[in-house]
């Protein structure tokens, strides 16, 4: 076979329309303050905080391979550090978002150090056991308001019809930049280095990855991406305290969401996404059952179907809106 | 002085316990290289079997305690075969998976069912009363008869894989399946009397544990915690490594928590990172040439 016979295309019919359409979406969204009410705002926030958070971990365990349920620790990182910058450093709030991802980075890296000499399931209670260190650290300190937590004082001089339509805002960029970040970064070389790694070590070592640097650049990532959902999240309660933050909760949520969704794939955590505030919605009135529910799903998906949701359409219609493999094509 | 003494001595049988919570752990790992995520909550769930079956069904102690340990006895071997023999072919995440949201369903059941009160077992007595040693440390009998059960366990199951038929075939399943399912073991069903016994161990532990102090069905993930870290901390492929982690771990948080009532767990955790960053194989392992 020659090299002219075929070609190598990155981009599929169903990937235009669905950049077409997510432009379309984003614009609208935007202008939502003008029309809605603050409940909906709210609810979007949070709904980008668990999109950000599930692309995060589905970075880090459904591309790296690296099982965590520990990102809780950044998450609350990045929510404490907001706290402390804003009502501490008089740094503008808005800008402590971005801050608290730098912070909860900056934290990833001594801790990527230890946790690294875990391998699989051990590798995972580590990081949680980490993100408890987090939580009894905070717990522990009566500037950052002990285990009771604490308000964010620096917003009492910002009025509300400015703060929650720039918090929204803030929160439907981030969630856009965090699809077309882990979009570009698969379709990157260090996408493909990670993608090989996580099939296989010994062999993507053989090609020259370095799998060490690899592991730790994306595990950083990761922790920057829960840090800005974290701060973004508490800036939109404007309340904090150690166990809303640090706990194992957002692990189980965001898990869940990637599992059903599909796991290792861009698409996969949006539509987990969706489907877990359907149900939280819908059995609100019935105390944890969603989350019973979610587990049970969860569950089920892994041992039928356990590239979820999207993985499943994605093969049976060859349906790829953010697609980051190549295709070889007969010219 | 004497009350640093003392100190310890709380420390190494609050070991004990743990030594229990990670024996389970650590044997699906040997043999299955499974990292079981509901281990903890499966001690929880062992706990309110027990305190449903002393207070609902008003059962003697000495029935619950046998009905239960029969019954997660089963648990174990119907959910291996049913349940996580059949995630272990897709590589290492399957299995973390199914268990993380076995650990998240039943923490919610038992939340649902029980409310999130603490509860504990009654034993009659037996969880106040002590021995006094040179007239001077008072030991509490409980504490004193779970380090004693950690200890006959941890023997029995090193009897058990060295000294047994099963016990080979546990050994020979763990290094290398295939070969083994050649020589006529049927690991499927070996796979089931490894979880089998390993939450026959987790009942054990639960109930000393309720008998102790209070339980909530909530308390799941600090008991994996501790089990876990039990088990780094001895070094992997030992049993009496891990008693040994288990009760590095009880005196870490023994005297964190004397110095203040806060920091009891906290330092446990540093303990295990500390070990991480400067023996990572642990203390105890089995291998030297094996990875933690």
């Amino acid at each position: 076979m020659s090299t002219a016979s075929f070609i190598v295309t990155r981009t599929t019919r169903a990937s235009r329309w669905g950049a077409a359409m997510g432009i379309v979406l984003l614009a609208a969204a935007a202008t939502l303050p003008q029309w809605s009410d603050a409940a909906t705002m709210r609810l979007l926030t949070e709904f980008a905080c668990l999109l950000v958070l599930a692309q995060m971990w589905n970075l880090l365990a459904g591309y790296g391979g690296l099982m965590s349920v520990g990102q809780q620790g950044y998450l609350g990182i990045g929510g404490y550090a907001l706290f402390a910058l804003a009502d501490y450093g008089g740094v503008n709030p808005f800008l402590c978002v971005l801050l608290g991802g730098l912070i909860a980075a900056a934290a990833s890296v001594p801790t990527a150090k230890l946790v690294f000499r875990l391998q699989g399931g051990h590798f995972a209670i580590g990081t949680w056991v980490v993100a408890e260190v987090f939580r009894l650290a905070v717990s522990n300190s009566a500037a950052l308001g002990g285990g009771s937590g604490r308000s964010l004082q620096a917003m009492r001089e910002i009025p509300r019809s400015v703060r929650e339509p720039v918090t929204y805002w803030i929160a439907l960029a981030i969630a856009a930049a965090s699809l077309i970040g882990v979009y570009l970064l698969m379709r990157s070389r260090f996408g493909l280095a990670l993608a090989a790694l996580r099939d296989s070590e010994g062999a993507a070592e053989s090609q020259g990855v370095n799998v060490k640097r690899t592991k730790f650049w994306v595990y950083l990532v990761s922790a920057f991406g829960c840090g800005v959902a974290g701060a973004l999240y508490f800036l939109g309660t404007l309340r904090i305290s150690p166990d809303a933050a640090f706990n194992v909760g957002w692990s189980a949520a965001i898990i869940f969401i990637v599992v059903i969704g599909g796991i290792g794939t861009i698409e996969g955590p949006i539509i987990g996404t969706i489907v877990y505030f359907l149900l939280r919605e819908t059995l609100s009135d019935y105390g944890t059952w969603y989350l019973i529910a979610l587990g049970v799903v969860a569950i089920v998906a892994m041992m039928k179907y356990p590239k979820g949701v999207w993985g499943t359409v994605a093969e049976r219609f060859d349906l790829y809106l953010f697609p980051v493999q190549r295709r070889v094509e007969p010219r | 002085m004497l009350g640093w003494v003392n100190t310890v001595a709380q420390g190494i049988m609050l070991g004990g316990l743990y030594g229990l919570f990670a024996i389970g752990l650590s044997l699906m790992f040997g043999v299955m290289r499974i990292v079981n995520i509901a281990h903890g909550d499966l001690i929880v769930l062992a706990v309110f079997g027990a305190i449903a079956a002393t207070t609902m069904a008003d059962l003697p102690l000495w029935a619950a305690v046998i009905l239960v340990l029969a019954g997660m006895f089963v648990l174990g071997y119907v959910l291996q075969r049913g349940v996580l023999n059949r995630t272990l072919a897709g590589g290492e995440l399957p299995p973390l998976l199914v268990t993380f949201g076995i650990s998240i369903v039943i923490q919610n059941l038992l939340l649902e069912i029980f409310s999130a009160d603490p509860r504990s077992l009654s034993a009659g007595g037996i969880e106040t009363q002590s021995v006094n040693i040179a007239g001077v440390l008072a030991i509490g009998v409980l504490p004193l008869g779970t380090l004693a059960a950690a200890v006959l366990i941890t023997a029995a199951l090193q009897w058990l894989f060295g000294r047994t038929d099963i016990g080979r075939a546990f050994r020979a399943t763990s290094d290398d399946p295939e070969t083994a399912q050649l020589m006529g073991i049927r690991t499927a069903h070996v796979y089931g009397l490894a979880t089998a016994i390993a939450l026959t161990v987790v009942a054990i532990a639960g109930i000393l544990l309720a008998v102790r102090t209070t339980v909530a069905p909530s308390d799941g993930p600090n008991n994996l915690i501790y089990a876990f870290e039990s088990v780094i901390i001895g070094g992997l492929g030992s049993f009496w490594g891990t008693l040994a982690g288990g009760m590095i771990l009880g005196v870490s948080q023994a005297i964190g928590f004397r110095v203040s009532p806060g920091w009891g767990a906290f330092a446990g955790h540093v303990v295990f990172l500390a070990i991480l960053a400067f023996r990572p194989q642990g203390f105890f392992p089995k291998t030297h040439t094996g990875s933690a």
